[in-house]
This record gives C-alpha cells, sequence and structure tokens, in this order.
C-alpha cells in the first residue's frame, strides 16, 4: 500500500541520498533542513530538533527485532527523546540551531543548567538515530573492505570482535549502549556507556552500536539480553558502518 | 555462606492487575534468581566470602556489589507488596509521613516524581534520615540508600523488566498502579524496627 505516509519517508530518504549525504545525515541537523525544503525556505535555520523517520519498516527486522518493539521503540521512547530535548532548551535559539553532534561534542559549552538534559535526552536523541541507522532488512554478514582490515588488525579476526563486542554489551550493568567506536588515537576499540551517554562526549567516533537499554528487547527477549544481542548480528548494516569508518 | 533467592511472599498472581503474574514470574523467578547465582559465583575468595547480604551492600564496589545490592532491592520490593494492597498507612508512619511532607498525597506525588524521573535503571525510595526526618530519593542500577546512611522503608523498582510487559513506555501507568499494591504495615514495621536501633 501506498500511503502519503510512505511516500512521504522515501521522498525524504531519497532526498538525502541525492545530496550525498550518508549515515551521518540522519544523525545531524542538515536533516532538518531537508526535511524544511518540503515546504519552507531551504536557508532557515533549524527551530527545534526533529524525529527523522524510520529508515525502514517497523516489521523490516523480523524475525530478530520484531515490529511491536521497533514501533514502541522509535515512536515512543525516541520521540520521547526529541520531545524532552526541544522542552528542555526551549527559549535557546542557539542550542536549538546546532547539529546534535556539535552539542555531545563540546558538552562543556552547554550552560550547566542544561548539560543533564542535553546529556540524557539530546544522547537518547542522537543514539537511537546512529541505531536506526546501523541495522537494514537483510543485514548481517561479514564486513568488507578497509573495515574488516581494520577489525582484523585490531581484534585478530571478524569473529573475536563479534565475540568481545556481545560481551561488553551483554555484560553491561543496567540501561546502556555496546559501541565500536574509533577514539582519539585512531584506533578502533569496543566501549559501552550508561544510559545515554555518547561516545562522541569522550572525544571517540561511533562507529555501530547496540541499545541494550531492556525496552531495546524486553518484549520478545525479557531477561535473555544475550539472545538478543546474538540475533541482533542478523541485521547489522555493514555498509552503514563501514561508511562511517570511511568518512571518519 | 550461599546465598537463597527467597520465596516471593504471595503468588505470582497475587498484584493483578496492578503487576501481571508473566511480569513477577520474570522478575523473580530469572532477575533475582540471576543476581542470587551472578553474587553467589562471586563470592568465593572474597572478602566477602563470610559477610552477610547487608554488609556486602555496605562495603562492595563493583559487580559485587551491584548484584548484592540487587538480591537486597528486589527482596525489598516484594515485601513492599502484597495482594490487595495499597490505601493509606496509619498511626506512627502516617504522622511520620504528614510531618515529613505535610501531607499523605504530597508525599505520594514526590515519590511517584522520583520513581519516574529517575533516568534508566533504578530505584525510587522513601527512606529514614539520620534526623529523623522521612524523604524521597531515588537511585541509578542497583544503587541502594542504606550506602548514604538512610534507612530504606519503601522501594519502587524502576528498571525497565519491572513493567515493560505490561506498561512499556509508560512508566508513569506503572507507578500509579504500584501504589495499589503496597503493603503499609511492613512498611510500619521497618519504621517501628529503625526507630528501636
Ligand atoms: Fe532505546
Ligand atoms: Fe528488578
Amino acid at each position: 500500500m501506498n500511503t502519503p505516509d510512505m511516500n512521504e519517508r522515501v521522498t525524504r530518504r531519497n532526498l538525502l541520498r541525492n545530496l550525498g549525504l550518508g549515515v551521518a545525515a540522519f544523525t545531524a541537523r542538515p536533516l532538518n533542513r531537508v526535511m524544511a525544503a518540503a515546504g519552507e525556505p531551504l536557508h532557515q535555520p533549524p527551530t527545534e530538533f526533529t524525529l527523522p523517520p524510520l529508515p525502514y519498516a517497523d516489521n523490516a527486522l523480523e524475525p530478530h527485532l520484531d515490529a511491536r518493539t521497533m514501533e514502541i521503540h522509535y515512536g515512543k521512547h525516541h520521540q520521547a527523546y526529541v520531545n524532552s530535548l526541544n522542552a528542555a532548551l526551549k527559549g535557546h535559539a542557539n542550542l536549538l540551531s546546532k547539529p546534535i553532534e556539535q552539542l555531545l561534542k563540546n558538552l562543556n559549552d552547554v550552560p550547566e543548567k542544561l548539560r543533564t538534559p542535553v546529556r540524557n535526552f539530546g544522547g537518547g536523541h542522537y543514539n537511537h538515530v546512529f541505531y536506526w541507522n546501523c541495522m537494514k532488512a537483510n543485514g548481517g554478514g561479514e564486513p568488507a573492505g578497509d573495515l574488516a582490515k581494520a577489525i582484523k588488525k585490531k581484534f585478530g579476526s571478524v569473529i573475536a570482535f563479534k565475540q568481545l563486542f556481545s560481551a561488553t554489551a551483554t555484560r553491561h550493568f543496567g540501561s546502556g549502549w555496546g559501541w565500536l567506536v574509533k577514539n582519539r588515537k585512531g584506533d578502533l576499540a569496543v566501549v559501552s556507556t550508561p544510559n545515554q551517554d555518547c561516545p562522541l562526549s569522550h572525544g571517540q567516533i561511533p562507529l555501530l552500536t547496540v541499545d541494550v537499554w531492556e525496552h531495546a528487547y524486553y518484549l520478545h527477549y525479557q531477561n535473555r539480553r544475550s539472545d538478543f544481542v546474538a540475533a541482533w548480528w542478523n541485521v547489522v548494516n555493514w555498509d552503514a558502518v563501514a561508511a562511517e569508518f570511511g568518512r571518519q | 555462606m550461599t546465598h537463597q533467592l527467597p520465596k516471593l511472599p504471595y503468588a505470582q498472581d497475587a498484584l493483578e492487575p496492578h503487576i501481571d503474574a508473566v511480569t513477577v514470574g520474570i522478575h523473580h523467578g530469572k532477575h533475582h534468581q540471576t543476581y542470587v547465582d551472578n553474587l553467589n559465583k562471586l563470592m568465593p575468595g572474597t572478602e566477602f566470602a563470610d559477610a552477610t547480604l547487608e554488609q556486602i551492600v555496605l562495603k562492595a564496589q563493583g559487580p559485587i556489589f551491584n548484584n548484592a545490592a540487587q538480591v537486597w532491592n528486589h527482596t525489598f520490593y516484594w515485601e513492599g507488596m502484597k495482594p490487595n494492597g495499597g490505601g493509606e498507612p496509619k498511626g506512627e508512619l502516617l504522622a511520620a509521613i504528614e510531618k515529613s511532607f505535610s501531607n499523605f498525597a504530597g508525599f505520594k506525588e514526590q515519590l511517584s516524581k522520583m520513581s519516574v524521573t529517575q533516568f534508566g535503571s533504578g530505584w525510587g525510595w522513601l527512606v529514614l534520615k539520620k534526623d529523623g526526618v522521612l524523604a524521597v530519593v531515588q537511585t541509578g542500577n542497583a544503587a541502594n540508600p542504606m550506602t548514604a546512611g538512610d534507612v530504606p522503608l519503601l522501594t519502587c523498582d524502576v528498571w525497565e523488566h519491572a513493567y515493560y510487559l505490561k506498561y512499556q513506555n509508560r512508566r508513569a501507568d506503572y507507578v500509579t498502579s504500584w501504589w495499589n499494591t503496597i503493603n503499609w504495615d511492613a512498611v510500619a514495621a521497618r519504621l517501628n524496627a529503625a526507630k528501636k536501633k
């Protein structure tokens, strides 16, 4: 069925692609500018953060990530972070018009009173956009090219990397995220962050992430986080990870 | 010593419809049990091998603390609820609440707020402070108010696993329902015990 909503989604995605904006575009404010282009002048600065469209249908990641989980995760949790971020920054046009990456990279430049909301809600916004774009229908498989080389060089093999990443994500205590990042020295590293803390705030460049808040998997996997992480590998969009790796 | 999973003080479906049987079953039988199992695996050869659960919570750090505190917190959570619970506290407990929070409705509102706004996994608590005043606090992950010298009187688990199957993202709805399960006699007994110490 070709609903107006679906048309709109496809159009926005094509717009991004045509503009040569890769995965990063979804994470950045340029998205808002693109969205504004539909009906408003392009040069108008964004006045608030918006929820970008999910880059696939709710059920696209079945059976690994079920449609209901995706629908609530994206439509409720992610939307709530966007709403809370806008509410917290209301009246601060200078912050609302900045790319979210920039705010998270330079948390100390954010006025002290707004730092926690930016870290929590801004992190929640950025991390979820990044997460959606790390996945795709019929994903999984193995990384290729320079990314695969770098992973093998750092972790010995792709299997060893996957084991370390899975263990780090599974053992992370409480709400948080598992990440593959590039650190300041340009080395790959596997880390976890609590709650909505973002590697950008620690000088690291995110390449791949898995959400291990219980809301990411509880409806389908309940307490079995390790089963969720094992299934999640089947939806990883390695092209997107490689694009991030190449871009940085 | 080997730590044991305490029996649930009521049937799994005893808190329906506020907290559903499937949630209680997994929460107690899987989550709580896993913390007990992890703790027992971590203990041997450490300074805490013969310590009581409370001693571990007060002194340990890292994974031993996390698992011990989660064992303690969950037992405390289960014992703070009962079938046909809720309503209002009476007697000394009510007087103490009214003294510290102006009135019962104000207290409820404050503890609800603490529970709902705890960012990420954690707990909302009613505690007795050293100066004899009651207060509401929130703690992240496994953290327990005893380490700050407070005496816990009541707790609400706000890890998503406590409510996600039934309430999903609507934590506030879970907390509202949770009030209908409170075992006020248990809370009053805790206050009594704390005052005798
Ligand atoms: Fe999430
Ligand atoms: Fe729990």
